[in-house]
């Protein structure tokens, strides 16, 4: 099945037996309506955010370092054997759609975007995107636009950074020692 | 206000039953939030009183800011991220073998099927053959661990709403499953008995009598439970007609397990887009049709009598595979048999190898979805091709059943509260994962 039809449609990928389309940031609402009152896709189950910074380079399974500057990547044959497929931007946002009827079809529905581009809200198409997109903003850093209150929601609201980005570090909280002050 | 379709949907499978009430009660702007109206907050004498983080009935560390008019709840909002972890974030880091440890930990009330799930997208990804013992004990242990997960909602829930009776005889079944899960894996719970392509170990022996006497013993045990709760005066006071939710509100709201069958939506993953053996196994979907908090444990009730029969089932076929293999003999994956380490080179290389560098999962990105006894259990894996997943991502059902909290409680008395979350069933390790 081909999903050239969708609007803002860009391109769709089928693999492992699930089907992928993706479509223009900026048409997503009207791709999210058309999918859900055409297509019968009523069901948001998920939205999911991926970083691939540092897709593809050497050592990359994992992250990218902490603050200490330690590669934990070392020692070890952790390198990757076959280079991954570039992906065309840094960040993909993946909306995991059902259908309530029989034999239960799923689609992902994906967009593409650079760190700081915005990702329109589709609270008002499926109410329970709300807490979905502001864990996206929050552990991700997307800019969902249009989203009536995008505050944190599982770290604290004065947390600086996003935790699940690749250049975010690991390694624990530095601690302050009061010989240092 | 949101966009609603043109034409509004036809009531049609899987909706069933008439409508519970007209329209939708979605608060609008924001879906999870209820607002205190302009009106009343000039008019009223609004109290707004924290609800946890640290109190007995909220499940954990929920935190609820609630705006009381009298004793009648006219706001609310829900605070989460107390018991945020980095689940996702420590995945990351880990090998694939090592990291199936995590999913367990996530919702520690069904370990057994968020192990699976995560497993399920490793062989999804690895294009895996699972040998039909490993799939049929899968099942079973699924069953086992729905029953437990229920045991835990109906005694915590009823005791609550004052039914403290409740609480000691559910935890006594669940001592009975605790103690099989012991048997098999040597752990109670959090087991990692399943590995990428099968089990860990073999089913050990004396299992299956011990199994065939809790299934036999576990009707009775339900009737005990209904004989206290069903017809009881108190309980049906508190819980009919409570926390309302529609066929369409449950959808629109991404609701799933017995949330949504107690809102009239015939929709179960077992049967919708049968996993492991539950094409070959005969149950029946419970589904009632008034979505409120009374039906909502009729529905548990129900299930944990169907997933009884599941595991009778399962225990007929699987006590005719005595000696069949349990794990894939895919040796790129698997860690060899033990004593093959003493004799065979190549086996050491493979063990040294899996053990220490972990298995390579080819690229790829997957959704598995699984009815976990909270309902939807997604999880979201990419894989760059090397031993460690890439990103991890699990779609929690009790984060989104507490999505629902706001439009339950329209009406509600500061009494029906606890009734309403209690219903709702969330786990807070898995909402903050």
């Amino acid at each position: 099945m081909s999903w050239e039809h969708v609007p803002g449609y860009m391109g769709e990928q089928h693999a492992h037996g699930e089907q992928t389309v993706v479509v223009e940031p900026k048409q997503l609402v009207e791709a999210a309506l058309h999918l859900r009152d055409e297509e019968g896709f009523s069901f948001l189950a998920d939205i999911a955010t991926a970083d691939y910074l540092g897709w593809g380079q050497k050592g990359v399974a994992g992250y990218i370092g902490t603050v200490t500057g330690r590669d934990l990547n070392r020692p070890g044959s952790q390198g990757l054997q076959t280079m991954p497929e570039l992906k065309p931007k840094r960040f993909s946002v993946s909306y995991h759609l059902l259908a309530l009827r029989p034999g239960a079809p799923r689609l992902r529905l994906q967009v593409w975007i650079e760190d700081g581009e915005p990702v329109p809200s589709l609270v008002e198409v499926w109410p329970t995107a709300d807490w979905h997109e502001r864990e996206a903003y929050d552990l991700m850093g997307i800019r969902i636009e249009g989203h009536p209150n995008l505050a944190r929601i599982l770290m604290d609201d004065d947390w600086e950074g996003h935790p699940l980005r690749k250049d975010y570090p690991i390694g624990g909280e530095p601690v302050r020692f009061s010989s240092d002050e | 206000m949101a966009i609603a379709p043109e034409k509004p949907r036809a009531r049609e499978w899987p909706l069933v039953g008439p409508p519970i009430y007209e329209g939708s009660r979605i608060p609008s702007p924001i879906p999870t939030v209820l607002r205190v109206s302009d009106e009343l907050r000039e008019a009223g004498d609004i109290l707004q009183v924290n609800f946890g983080p640290n109190h007995p009935s909220m499940h954990g560390v929920l935190r609820l800011v609630v705006d009381l008019n009298g004793e009648e709840v006219v706001g609310l909002a829900a605070v989460i991220g107390y018991l945020h972890t980095g689940f996702e974030k420590n995945m990351e880091q880990k090998t694939w073998w090592k990291a199936i440890t995590y999913p367990e930990r996530i919702d520690y009330v069904a370990f057994q099927n968020n192990e699976y799930v995560f497993v399920a997208a490793i062989e999804k990804l690895l294009g895996m053959e699972i040998p039909p013992k490993a799939v049929w004990m899968r099942t079973l242990l699924c069953e086992l661990n729905r029953i437990h997960s229920h045991l835990i909602w109906l005694g915590t829930s009823g005791l609550e709403l004052g039914a403290i009776s409740m609480f000691w005889y559910a935890f006594r079944e669940r001592e009975q499953i605790l103690d099989l899960f012991e048997l098999v894996a040597g752990y109670r719970m959090h087991t990692r008995y399943f590995q990428a392509g099968g089990l860990a170990e073999d089913v050990p022996r004396g299992f299956y009598p011990e199994c065939r006497k809790f299934v036999e013993w576990m009707p009775k045990a339900i009737d005990d439970y209904e004989a206290m709760l069903s017809r009881n005066e108190i309980w049906l006071e508190r819980t009919k007609g409570i926390g309302l939710l529609s066929a369409e509100d449950a959808i629109a709201l991404g609701q799933s397990g017995p949330v949504l069958r107690a809102s009239g939506v015939d929709w179960d993953l077992r049967k919708a887009q049968p996993y492991l053996a539950y094409d070959q196994v005969d149950f029946r979907v419970p589904v009632y049709t008034h979505g409120d908090v009374y039906d909502r444990y009729r529905v548990h009730i129900d299930e944990m009598r169907q997933s009884t029969r599941i595991v009778a089932q399962c225990l007929d076929v699987l006590e005719g595979m005595e000696g069949e293999p349990w794990i894939s003999d895919d040796r790129k994956v698997v860690l060899p048999p033990r004593e093959e380490l003493h004799t065979s080179m190549e086996s050491l290389i493979h063990h040294f190898k899996i053990v220490t560098e972990g298995y390579r999962v080819p690229e790829g990105e997957v959704y598995v979805a699984i009815e976990a006894p909270r309902g939807e259990m997604g999880c979201y894996v990419v894989s760059d091709g090397g031993p460690r997943p890439w990103r991890v991502k699990f779609r929690g059902s009790s984060f989104v059943a507490l999505e629902a909290t706001a439009t339950c409680m329209r009406n509600a008395l500061v009494a029906d509260l606890i009734a309403i979350v209690g219903s709702l069933d969330t786990v807070m390790g898995e909402v903050d994962r």
